[in-house]
Order: structure tokens, then sequence, then C-alpha cells
């Protein structure tokens, strides 16, 4: 008979630390993630077949319908700009002189060689809009404790029709997604790491991308510096901003 | 009797002339179209192998694996120091970088802005280095409809369909919009030096052509090539040959460790070509034979004609008193001379005309308006070994098997009944 109160303790103990639905947890997520705007430098390491291949670049971002990326190494690359303004992409080759939009079929085609897409780069929508998300259970990812989430579309213009997210359930912070086809073909992965308390919310420095229809080991993307919450001259995010 | 017969057949030209026109006619048409024959299927493996295939196609193990991809992050690379080994060491085989690329060609307007746009089928070939047959190969400097050939680096051809497709002149500038060989898009400007037409729409609809230096620095491809073409200095495809030197050339170069490690080729080997390497194989002994059996029932019933024609001249012979099986064997040896004599002229003659189709060709570009294969618009024949024996089957056997099945005639004539059938 003394098990019994000791029995309801344990179950009123852990009825306190409800694990909260997959929307709250994606809202958390975005807090982190999302700011105002942000300005980082990040450098990308492409692992592929014949070698590795290290671009760095600079990155001004306002929410998530504005950017403005100027690569500023290897020489090659040096000076190749890309602008996002909503739903648009224009990219800019100092060689040739010439602002180029990306669309259609050229969307899917690989970001500088790296296992990222263009396509992959315009997502801009926020993911409960885009997808119904449910907790399928907890995990262990890099020995943190995750929550697992899968996402499943109700629009149809999205790119994977499911997602799995693996959210860190302290900081609220993604360490592991998969991307999948309708057909239920992995299409990509993605790990995250390297995640540090920045300006007061936690942030993955370091993500792995692979294209898992692709050769190679992956891309790996550091982020060497951030700061958010800049003022950005509005001028950045204008075609006239890449010849400059 | 050889001497006295064939000099009975000079002096009654009715008996040797006649016959020996029949004979070259025929023995001349066979070895005509087995070259023909021979020569356009011939042509067009020699077209698909200078755009495409080569001779042997040289590609790193595993560009090969995904060939019709043209996946050119598998390209070959260090590809100068591989050409001065293939060039030392197979000296019998030209040698011929080639970069296979696709992309977007991009027509900027005054604001450079995109004004046109079309997906594009491009090849980087070597036509700046002073000694490549790459123009002569390709029959670039024919295939020009405006402008004029590359003739710096920078510059480009497009095909002429192409081109009017994206409203472009000569002397105009377009950028080609392509994926490096690591995968990064890349964007390289041309200036249109001039507009080609091959005459095979497969091409025609988005060719964009250019030396292979400037494929290279627009795909990053420092010192690389999709693939290495190689021709036979014969100029003609000899499967036998090549597969032996790629068996070769293979346990040379092959390391199993190495995915990048060159391949070897053969043109039978690489797949739609090979089908048709095969089909060309068979067909090129069907169909003379086709023609031969044809042409032998023509000169069977010449020899059967021939025969009969003498019916009167061997009734009196045998009236005479010659005998039967003397007369019989004297006009077999008679046609084994026609046939002899006519299978000479006629192969002579034939071989005349097929060298005449072999040097200056049939232009058929006419009629290749809209197809879409790649076939050759100069239809030239070939002259092959079996062309000198192959007009002596219907030529020499079918005339005397002709005159043999005539003349067993003679042994049922009765000496009784000649003199009766000669007053008629």
């Amino acid at each position: 008979m003394k098990k019994i109160p000791i029995l309801i303790l344990i179950i009123i103990a852990f009825s306190g630390k409800s694990q909260p639905s997959a929307d709250e947890i994606l809202d958390r997520v975005d807090k982190n993630m999302s700011s105002e705007n942000r300005i980082f430098e990040s450098s990308m390491t492409i692992h592929g077949k014949r070698g590795n291949r290290t671009m760095t670049s600079r990155t001004y971002s306002v929410g998530d319908k504005q950017s403005f990326t100027e690569y500023l190494s290897p020489a090659r690359e040096q000076g190749t700009k890309m602008l996002k303004l909503e739903n648009q992409l224009w990219i800019y080759s100092p060689s040739t002189d010439r602002t180029i939009q990306i669309s259609g079929h050229m969307l899917r085609q690989s970001v500088m060689g790296s296992d990222l897409s263009y396509e992959d780069m315009m997502e801009d929508r926020k993911l409960t809009d885009v997808y119904t998300a449910v907790v399928v259970g907890e995990e262990t990812v890099d020995e943190r404790n995750t929550y697992v989430l899968k996402l499943t579309a109700k629009v149809e213009d999205v790119a994977y029709f499911t997602r799995k997210v693996w959210i860190d359930t302290e900081r609220y912070i993604p360490l592991k997604e998969e991307l999948f086809a309708k057909s239920g073909q992995l299409l990509k992965r993605t790990m995250l790491s390297g995640v540090e308390k920045i300006e007061g919310r936690w942030f993955p420095t370091k993500m792995v991308f692979k294209d898992m229809l692709k050769q190679g080991e992956g891309t790996e993307f550091e982020i060497t510096s951030v700061k958010f919450n800049q003022k950005i001259p509005e001028h950045i995010f204008s075609k006239a901003a890449l010849k400059k | 009797m050889i001497k006295f017969l064939i000099k009975g057949l000079f002096r009654d030209k009715s008996r040797s002339r006649l016959p020996i026109i029949v004979v070259s006619i025929g023995v001349m048409l066979t070895v005509l179209m087995n070259a023909y024959v021979r020569g356009f299927m011939g042509d067009t493996i020699e077209v698909n192998s200078k755009f495409t295939n080569g001779h042997l196609k040289v590609m790193s193990r595993a560009y090969a694996e995904e060939a019709n991809q043209i996946p050119n992050d598998l390209a070959l690379t260090e590809v100068s120091s591989l050409l001065t080994e293939l060039r030392a060491e197979y000296p019998e085989v030209e040698w011929a970088p080639r970069i296979q690329f696709g992309g977007l060609v991009d027509v900027p307007d005054v604001n450079g802005e995109t004004r046109s746009q079309g997906p594009a089928i491009g090849m980087g070939v070597d036509l700046l280095s002073e000694n490549s047959k790459e123009i002569e190969r390709l029959n670039l400097t024919n295939s020009i409809v405006r402008g004029s050939m590359i003739a710096k680096q920078g510059e480009v051809l497009l095909s002429e369909e192409f081109s009017q497709k994206l409203g472009i002149n000569p002397g105009e500038v377009v950028t080609l919009i392509g994926s490096s060989m690591f995968g990064s898009m890349t964007m390289y400007n041309f200036t249109v030096s001039g507009t080609v037409r091959f005459g095979a729409e497969v091409i025609d609809r988005g060719a964009i052509i250019t030396d292979i230096e400037d494929a290279r620095l627009a795909l990053d491809m420092n010192d690389a090539a999709s693939e290495i073409l190689g021709f036979l200095k014969t100029d003609f495809y000899d499967d036998e040959r090549v597969v032996k030197l790629v068996t070769e050339m293979n346990e040379k170069y092959a390391d199993s460790s190495d995915e990048f490690a060159p391949v070897f080729k053969s043109l039978s080997q690489q797949g739609a070509m090979g089908q048709y390497v095969a089909l060309v194989n068979v067909w090129s002994i069907y169909i003379p034979m086709v023609f031969v059996f044809a042409m032998s029932l023509v000169l069977w019933n010449a020899g059967l004609l021939g025969g009969l024609r003498r019916y009167g001249e061997v009734g009196i012979r045998i009236a005479m008193g010659e005998e039967k099986g003397h007369v019989y064997r004297t006009m077999i040896y008679e046609s084994i001379f026609i046939g002899i004599a006519g299978s000479i002229f006629g192969t002579a003659f034939g071989l005349f005309f097929a060298w005449l189709i072999q040097t200056y060709g049939i232009d058929i570009s006419g009629m290749m308006e809209g197809a879409s294969m790649m076939l050759p618009s100069v239809i030239r024949a070939r002259i092959t070994p079996a062309d000198f024996y192959i007009g002596f089957f219907p030529g020499l056997m079918s005339t005397v098997i002709g005159t043999m099945l005539s003349g067993v005639g003679i042994y049922k004539r009765q000496t009784a009944r000649l003199f009766k059938e000669l007053e008629s």
C-alpha cells in the first residue's frame, strides 16, 4: 500500500514536464534561428570526389525574404554575388559582367558545386505554413536528447514532401534533418553542430549537408562570424548592388 | 585447242562481243553496288565517329559508366601528359581531346538583361592548334552558313537554326551558362564568329562549338577533357584492328584501384553505335549476296540464251561428225573465256566508277532536311579487297552454269533429224 503514493508522486513529477506540441517546438526553433536581420561570414568546404574546395562568403539577410551574398574566395569565384528578393534569385558573374535570373530547372542546380541547390536557398516559408508536424519520438543525437518531428507537406509546391527533424530538447535547435521525396527516398541529410549562444540565442555554427543522390563526402558549412539585428542599407538588396 | 577457241571467239564477234558486254555490265554493277553499299554504311559510321564516338574513345573509368549523361566532374585530367604518351606509343592513331557539355546560351540586350535564351549541346574541340585536323574532320569550313571560322580564343560557332531561334548574328556576344567540372554554375562570354549547319537535325537544333581551351576556361576544366577520341590514320574504321588495339591499351593502362584511370573503348563497344556496327557487318554480307544472286540469274539467263542462239551451229557441227561431248566441252571452254574476260572488264569498270564515287562522292544534302539521325550528306563508295573478286561469282560461274545447262540439249539432238532441222 505504501508503494501507491510513491507511484502517484512519480507520475505527478513527470506530468509537470509535459512534451510540447510539434508546432510549439517549431515556434521555439524559429525564435532561435530567425532574426530581423543578420550579417554573417561563412566558409563552405565541398568534399568532392576529386578533393576538397573551400570558398568564403559574406551574407546580408533581412528575415527570410531578402538576402545578398558575395563570394570572397577563391579567385575564380571572387566577386560572384547572389541576390534573393522574395521568390526571385539573381546571380552576378564578374568575369562576364552579366546578371542572370535563376529560375525553372536551373533552381535545381547545385550552388557552387555544393550539396545545396538554389531551390534549397529559395525556401523561405515558415515550416508550419507548409508542413503538418507531429512529434514521433525522442532520440539521442551527438549525446543530446532530441525530439523527432515528422513534417508532411500540406501544400503541393514543396521540394521535399516529408522531412524528419531532430530538435534539441533543451536548446531548441535542430541537430539533424533528413529530407525525403514523395516516394519516400531520402534525398538530403543535414547535420548541425557547434551550437553557441550568440547574442542571447542558441545558434548552430557548423552544418554538414549531404545530397544523398550525389557522390562525395558532403558540404561543410561553417559560420565564422555572425551579427544579428544590424543596420543594413536598403540599397544592398537591389540588382544595382550586384554590379558594384 | 585453247588457242583455236580464242581465235574463233575473236573472229566471230557475235560469239564474243555481246556476251562479254552483257557479262561486263553485270559484273560492273555487282562491284559498284558492293562498294557503294559498304561506302554508305561506312560513311554513317564515319560521321558518327567524327562527331561523337571516334574510332576509339578514351574516358575515365567513372565517366565511361555514365557517359550518356556527360558527367564532366568525372572527366579525364592531366590530359596533356596522357596525350604525349599516347602519341608516342600509338603513332598509327590520331588523338583528339574533346569536351562535351550542356548548358544555356543567353543573349543579352543593351542593358545586359536576358533578351533570349535556349538550351545548347556544346563541344569543345581543338580548333586553334597548328597541327589539329579537327576543322577538316568535322567539315567545319564547308558547314559555315554565315560569318567565319573561329580564328581566336573567345569565339564560338552556333548552329544556324539555333542562332535564328535566339535572334543572333555573327559578331554579337552570348553568355554560356553551364556547370563547371566541380558542379558550380559558370558563366562565360563568347563572341559568335559564325553559324554552321551540319545537315543533321540532332546537332543543328542547338549546337555550340568552341575551341577546347575556351571550353576549359568556361567550365573550369584545366588540362582536362571529357574524352579523347582516337582515329586510325587510314581514315576508315576497321573494327577488328581497333578492338585489338583497345584490348592492348586497356591491358597497359587499366588500374582497377583508380576510378579515374583511362579506359579505352572501340566504336563497336560504345552503346548504340556498337549495335549499328554489328548490323553493318551483317548487312555488308547479305546485301552484296542478294545482288550477286540477282546478277547471277541475269547472267545465267544470258548464258542460256547464248547456248540456244547457237542451236544451228551446233547442229552443223554434229552433222559434220563432231562428237557431241566435244561440242559441249568447247562451248563450256568458250563460256569460261567469255566469263573471265567479262569479269575482268566488268571489275575494272566497276572499280573505276566506285573510285570516282569514293573520291568525289554523291551530294545528298538536299535530301537530308529534317533528318533526325546523323547521316552523311555526301555518300561515298568504299573499295574493299572483296571488290576485286566479288564480280567473278556472277561473271564467271553464272555464265558457265548457264552454258552447261543450255548445252545439255546437244546430247538430245538426233543425227537423223539434223538435216531436216537445218533445211527448215
